[in-house]
């Protein structure tokens, strides 16, 4: 299996992936926001289309896009919490109107770009969104693959710089404001890291399939130990179990797909988490 | 304020070289009116708007109200699955839309209302049935061998393909939920706003949150003909959003939600009858621009409020709040 190559840089890029979307699913569990990290995966999607539209390279817009309506979110959120006063630390409920009606908005932009393409002569180009949308981690080249490893190991650390005040901030978000801790500056930067996650993944992965790595993995951890540093560490495991064994299985059968066995790997340890409790 | 729309199309059409065959909009709007109702399929699609408008507006302002947007969102993505499962085995997609959005509401419901205290446990497991459904549509497309009609048009639907029969099942499934809200009104009402009192009370809260669900999960499903999966926020959480944000009376929001989806759908359907782009990105912006334009007025307004010295310079916008 691993005198393929294709396989090699499957499980090199996927599993650093599979790390960064682990970890930094952690906070998300925590912060409730895993509606945001959904809706980033989804605005993945226009954001490349808009990039090819503008004859951009689409891994550009993508990450452009991901990052820049994290910040979107998190400051309107923002406005959400000061007009109702509410310190909940992450996503008050209220937000989850605002992310619904940006992603929509971003999403509605997207077919306005697809058909662009549809009218004028790029064909090319909508089947590149296609791609794009779906995302076929037995496709990715050597290179590919270790420009994937170490951005997805650059997300990691980043995670871990900010783990500390983070936990603080969403934990105890008026304490930790008080102590001097730039809550709403976390807050943001949180939103912007998740939307690197979701642009990132969005190529190994899917940009439809990133969900289950953030959310199932995460949430197993949560369940199964209450101490923050091993959680952020467990949640990381398991998502590269996840990763690692969906793909030996998608190897094996060939009729069952990539993204599909990784999930449902990831969903079987969520399930099991419930039963270990 | 949307009004001032409406010559948007004149402007776009003649900045974009457009073929003979293209409709163009002329400044007499009657006429136009009448050319856009000449057609059968136009006729269809307005209908099946107005439908799915009214009551994606009433179940959306339930919806927003109980914050349950991440869950409508998951229902909306059942269709893929749905679509996809229904091309598998050969029956039509509709009825997939509505088999698994009807299974995920039953599985939203199950998982996340038994654990209401917990916000966190909420979200990853609505999550976790999202996944779920989006590895099982894979399975499906995989399984079909790959080639499932156009993408396009199953993510966004196609508004201009809606047959006499779709309007008839629209329709009667509006009336349903529209007749199951009306039952349930009150408790439903009470169980959203305060659910512990609500239960304390004697209300079944628990029932009633799956209940809802499933209403939602229609409502979903049936909006989703009309926008496609991707975009039914733009009838089902804008509307109800940007009348929550302009007014508090209960009666006059919701009559405020019903009134912006109509406005949405019709404006959007118009404009896009005019354009060579499709009607489910107009429908989204002219949605998304509604409820910024609120939220700008509220903004204002609050600043207004606070401020003692009311004799600022920008006048114009107050009076339409």
């Amino acid at each position: 299996m691993l005198s393929h190559e294709f396989m090699r840089s499957a499980l090199l890029a996927g599993s650093f992936v599979a790390l960064a979307c682990g970890t930094c699913g952690w906070f998300v569990v925590l912060r409730g926001q895993v509606f945001a990290g959904d809706a980033l995966s989804h605005v993945a999607f226009p954001g490349a289309l808009a990039a090819a539209a503008a004859g951009v390279d689409a891994r550009v817009g993508l990450f452009v896009a991901t990052v820049a309506v994290g910040v979107g979110i998190a400051l309107l959120g923002r406005g959400t919490l000061v007009a109702r006063g509410g310190g909940a630390g992450g996503s008050t409920p209220a937000d989850d109107t605002a992310i619904g009606i940006v992603f929509t908005f971003v999403l509605g932009l997207g077919l306005f770009f697809l058909t662009l393409f549809s009218i004028g002569s790029a064909g090319g180009a909508g089947i590149q969104a296609a791609h794009t949308l779906f995302g076929s981690i037995f496709g990715l080249g050597a290179g590919e693959a270790r420009v994937a490893a170490l951005v997805g190991l650059a997300i990691v650390i980043l995670v871990l710089v900010i783990a500390r005040p983070l936990l603080f901030a969403t934990l105890a978000p008026d304490v930790a404001a008080a102590r001097g801790v730039p809550t709403r500056l976390l807050g943001v930067g949180f939103l912007a890291l998740v939307g690197l996650v979701a642009a990132e993944a969005t190529q190994a992965v899917g940009a439809l399939l990133l969900l289950g790595l953030l959310a199932a993995p995460a949430a197993a951890a949560h369940r199964l130990t209450g101490r923050p540093f091993a959680g952020v560490l467990l949640a990381g495991l398991l998502a590269v179990v996840a990763m690692v064994v969906g793909l030996i299985l998608a190897y094996a059968l060939p009729w069952l797909p990539p993204s599909t066995a990784v999930i449902a790997i990831a969903l079987t340890i969520y399930g099991a988490s419930a039963l270990a409790r | 304020m949307i009004a001032t729309n409406t010559p948007r199309p004149t402007q776009r059409h003649t900045l974009m070289p457009t073929d003979s065959v293209n409709p163009t909009l002329s400044w007499n709007l009657p006429r136009d009116l009448g050319e856009v109702l000449e057609y059968h399929f136009m006729v269809n699609a307005l209908l099946a708007g107005s439908v799915v408008a009214v009551m994606a507006g009433l179940v959306g302002w339930l919806m927003v109200l109980r914050r349950e947007a991440f869950a409508g969102h998951t229902l909306s993505m059942m269709a893929f699955p749905g679509a996809s499962g229904a091309a598998l085995i050969g029956i039509p997609a509709a009825w997939g839309y509505f088999t698994f959005c009807g299974a995920g509401a039953l599985a939203i419901g199950r998982f996340s209302g038994a654990s209401r205290s917990s916000l966190r446990e909420q979200s990853a497991s609505i999550g976790a049935v999202q996944a779920a459904a989006l590895a099982l549509g894979f399975l499906f497309v995989s399984l079909y061998g790959g080639v499932l009609g156009d993408l396009e048009s199953l993510l966004f639907g196609n508004i201009l393909a809606i047959s006499d029969g779709q309007v008839l099942v629209l329709a009667a499934v509006a009336l349903a939920v529209v007749a199951a809200l009306a039952l349930w009104a009150r408790p439903l009402l009470f169980a959203s706003v305060d659910p512990d009192v609500a239960s304390a009370r004697g209300v079944p809260v628990t029932a009633l949150s799956t209940g809802f669900l499933l209403l939602l999960g229609l409502a979903v499903a049936a909006t989703s003909q009309i926008t496609g999966p991707l975009l039914v926020f733009a009838l089902l959480v804008a509307p109800a959003a940007t009348a929550q944000r302009l007014t508090a009376r209960p009666t006059l929001s919701l009559a405020l939600t019903i009134l912006l989806g109509l406005l949405i759908v019709w404006l959007g359907m118009g404009i896009a009858y005019f354009s060579v782009y499709p009607a489910g990105f107009f429908i989204s912006a002219i949605a998304f621009s509604v409820y910024v334009l609120a939220r700008v007025l509220r903004a204002l307004h609050g600043r207004r409020g606070a401020r003692a010295d009311a004799a600022g310079a920008s006048a114009p916008v107050k009076a339409t709040a």
